[in-house]
């Protein structure tokens, strides 16, 4: 099993965070993983993206140029990487803000309403764990088990009440996902 | 006991490693891509648990005069920085070189020249290898190309540092330091007892009850005397280039071309090999894991199968002059690296290859 994924949105939507669970997830699998954050001056407005891989091998490049997983948050991520899911890999987008919608036809692409879904939860900070929800529904790389460990260790103790509130965000992104 | 793994940056794993590899002292100013050193550490809070001391200096030079000081008491000490940083601290790094003191000096690049960019970068090669500070000294200079690396080459450079009284440096990048992947780290080594300084470091400022005074200086007015400390420092250079060379082959005894590479630019190539493989072709890499001394001899002897070399930098064109040393003009050497903070990816590895190297044979 190998799983190259890029995260890509605004600073301040949860990327980087969700990426970094993903990769606690891998972690309490015993997989091989790499997390490669674009570390520019990203902060809220600016773009943002992570690569996460993770495999049941050694690991070489954290840098690639195509991915099995695209989830793009924003237009701009959107155009950005449309063009680099590998053939008959996955785009997973939000069609909150998006304007022209994704084109390509090799591939298999699934439009999630998370930003919307977060108006009705009203709790717009547990977006990222709804689109990772809703990732984990198309692709179930990691088991749910895992991610709600790798989130034990990614928040501080003092935080650990938050746990059951992602729990549902990631339940409710996997239900946005039709079959 | 099962061994902890952890997920960490590379950054991150330099400070646990620094602890846990029994530092004395940490003296650094930050600077992205690396401020996750200083900042792991004040989290850790070290003083607390080993004693170890971490000091938030006022500028780089401070930072590195710290490392001075602390150097010529025996400790084992450490500062981090990235390239405009690392710039500043290049007259200590001449003294502490001339003063033949230990010290670990670790550079997380970026793209210069100048303050540059943020980005990854590997265009301080020269600065490290050839110099950068004046005067004929060297640096035993390491390339991690993993997080794991990150961690146990504070220890290695440590050692190495210690058993020939050199400067060390962990010459890293913005990709190997902001990357996280799985890292164990060693048991915690414990700082040394000063009687134990005193008796591995007898050179050094421990207090000179009962014994003659122990003078640390990089000045020499009497010519002749400087000349026969160069002699002394060429002497332990030669030594080290005999027993210290480090180089990671991977498929060189079967294949056509071959790519050397260093830090993450080797990871990358890496992943060019699988996909070249995919397409029948057979690449070889050579990962230099000690900048210097450099693996001259093993690239000289792996070369002599190969059509043609492809050495892949993150710069202008630095490293592959050691390459062309290496393989005395008998195989065409050509350069592939992106500029100022840019990282190909690995089709543009590929592609540049088959221009530059493949192609041209043809």
């Amino acid at each position: 099993m190998k799983e190259e994924i890029i995260i890509a949105g605004f600073g301040g939507q949860g990327v980087l965070s969700m990426g970094k669970i993903l990769a606690y997830s891998g972690l309490m699998e015993d997989k091989e993983i790499t997390w490669m954050p674009s570390y520019g001056p990203e902060q809220r407005g600016g773009t943002a993206n992570v690569t996460v891989i993770i495999s049941d091998d050694k690991i070489s490049s954290p840098i690639l140029n195509a991915y099995d997983t695209v989830i793009v948050l924003n237009q701009q991520s959107l155009d950005r990487f449309e063009s680099k899911v590998k053939p008959g890999g996955i785009l997973i987008y939000d069609s909150y803000g998006i304007h022209h919608a994704p084109t390509r036809t090799d591939i298999k692409v699934y439009r999630v309403d998370g930003m919307e879904a977060t108006f009705t939860m009203k709790n717009a900070k547990t977006y990222n764990m709804i689109m990772l929800g809703a990732y984990l529904k198309v692709k179930p790389i990691v088991s749910i088990d895992s991610v709600m460990n790798g989130l034990k260790h990614t928040l501080p103790e003092r935080l650990h009440h938050l746990l059951p509130m992602n729990e549902d965000a990631i339940r409710k992104g996997m239900a946005l996902i039709k079959d | 006991m099962k061994e902890e793994v952890r997920l960490m940056k590379g950054n991150e794993a330099l400070a646990h490693a620094m602890i846990r590899y029994g530092a004395d002292g940490y003296f650094g100013y930050p600077i992205t891509p690396q401020s996750e050193v200083l900042e792991t550490l004040e989290a850790e809070m070290p003083w607390e648990s080993t004693g170890m001391v971490v000091v938030q200096a006022e500028s780089e030079l401070a930072s590195i005069n710290m490392v001075y000081g602390g150097a010529a008491c025996g400790k084992a000490v450490v500062t981090s920085s990235s390239s405009p940083g690392i710039s500043l601290m290049q007259e200590g790094i001449s003294y502490l070189a001339a003063s033949e003191l230990p010290a670990l000096i670790v550079n997380v690049m970026r793209g210069g020249p100048g303050l540059g960019t943020i980005h990854p970068s590997q265009a301080d090669y020269f600065q490290a290898v050839k110099g950068g500070g004046h005067g004929d000294y060297r640096l035993i200079t390491l390339a991690p190309s993993s997080v794991q690396e990150m961690c146990d080459f504070v220890g290695l450079a440590w050692d190495l540092s210690f058993k020939y009284r050199t400067v060390a440096m962990i010459l890293a990048d913005g990709i190997v330091g902001q990357m996280m992947e799985k890292v164990v780290l060693p048991p915690q080594r414990p700082r040394r007892t000063d009687e134990e300084i005193r008796k591995q470091c007898p050179w050094a400022l421990t207090g000179a009850k009962g014994r003659k005074p122990n003078v640390i200086s990089s000045l020499e007015l009497d010519t002749a005397q400087m000349e026969r400390n160069n002699e002394r420092f060429q002497r332990t250079y030669r030594e080290i280039e005999k027993n210290e060379v480090r180089v990671e082959m991977l498929d060189v005894d079967d294949c056509d071309y071959l790519l050397v590479a260093f830090g993450s630019m080797a990871r990358i190539c890496q992943k060019v090999m699988e996909n070249a493989r995919e397409e029948g072709l057979k690449l070889g890499l050579i990962r230099p894991i000690t900048l210097w001394p450099f693996p001259y001899e093993q690239i000289k002897n792996a070369a002599k199968k190969a059509k043609g070399i492809l050495v892949v930098e993150l710069d202008a064109g630095q490293m592959i002059e050691d390459v062309k040393l290496a393989v005395e003009c008998k195989v065409d050497v050509e350069h592939y690296g992106r500029l100022g903070g840019i990282v190909p990816n690995p089709d543009e590895v590929l592609d540049a290859l088959k221009e530059k190297v493949i192609n041209k044979k043809k």
